[in-house]
């Protein structure tokens, strides 16, 4: 899963200088719904991330179990895109930061 | 999550009964070209379902307030972010409704072929998942629903029979690509 990294202290004010927006780690998550297919799930997270057929059976079961996975992470542009991509796909996925 | 219909069973038993019923249904080939071999009357049903559901996504403006049943399509991208949510929202939407469209006409133009490319395939597999959420949505299915008998003579089954239809379609499309 995600590599745990220390996050620099972030605050609202990004003034120059300050840490921006873009550089805040976020996680994409992946929720568990009751009309999706298992194997549709696998389908698209291999699809769209390049997952082993392994990897991607690993977060479907730990969406499916735990109620929800982290399946993608980087700054908030990419984590923005890989949501949109699962939206595309009907997948429920949220974006946060990495706190 | 609901387990699909490969999922469902277990053991060789299943597997045969299910190779019996379904082989010749979906083929994946070498040349990366999927052969569909689906009845006269399931094209049709799935060709009336695309004319309903392409209703149904036009019939909400972008910036206008969404069916109901259509809330599964366009998703919260920022759950404690509502700056950023509109400014999603207002991109987003939009494109996630060319898309969806696009991959409507794209199954509208291959609903009588008798094999797909890799591009249309997909479009199939978005599409009848989009009406499975659609109508699952409506139905305010739970992941028991599966496995309950169907409710005979009531008002939803003829619903709940296409969702279940779809769900196995889906779930027979999706083994044959991951073949």
């Amino acid at each position: 899963m995600s590599q745990t990294e220390s996050s620099p202290v972030v605050t609202d004010d990004e003034s120059p200088g300050s840490i921006t927006d873009e550089d805040t780690p976020w996680v994409v998550l992946v929720w568990n719904d009751p009309i999706n297919l298992m194997s549709y799930v696998v389908h698209v997270l291999q699809k769209l991330f390049g997952y082993s057929s392994e990897k991607a059976t690993h977060l479907m079961l730990d969406v499916h179990h735990k109620g929800r996975a982290v399946v993608s992470n980087g700054n908030r542009e990419k984590a923005e895109l890989d949501v949109f991509r699962l939206h595309e796909f009907g997948l429920w996925a949220t974006m946060q930061k990495d706190v | 999550m609901c387990s699909d219909f490969m999922n469902s069973g277990s053991g060789p038993l299943c597997r045969k009964t299910f190779d019996v019923f379904f082989r010749y249904r979906f083929h994946q080939r070498k040349d990366g070209m999927m052969e569909v071999k689906i009845g006269e009357e399931e094209r049709q049903l799935i060709g009336d379902l695309i004319d309903q559901l392409r209703e149904l996504l036009l019939a909400t403006s972008p910036e206008g307030k969404l069916d109901p049943s259509l809330r599964r399509l366009y998703p919260t991208a920022y759950v404690d972010d509502v700056r950023h949510e509109q400014e999603y929202q207002r991109s987003a939407r939009d494109q996630l409704l060319e898309r969806r469209l696009s991959h409507l006409d794209v199954v509208e133009a291959t609903l009588n072929d008798a094999e797909l490319n890799s591009d249309s395939v997909t479009a199939w597999i978005t599409t009848v998942n989009d009406l499975r959420l659609v109508l699952g949505t409506h139905l305010d299915v739970s992941e028991d629903d599966e496995s309950k008998i169907l409710d005979s003579g009531g008002p939803q089954e003829q619903q709940h029979a296409i969702y279940h239809y779809l769900s196995h379609l889906l779930g027979e499309f999706l083994e044959a690509a991951g073949r």
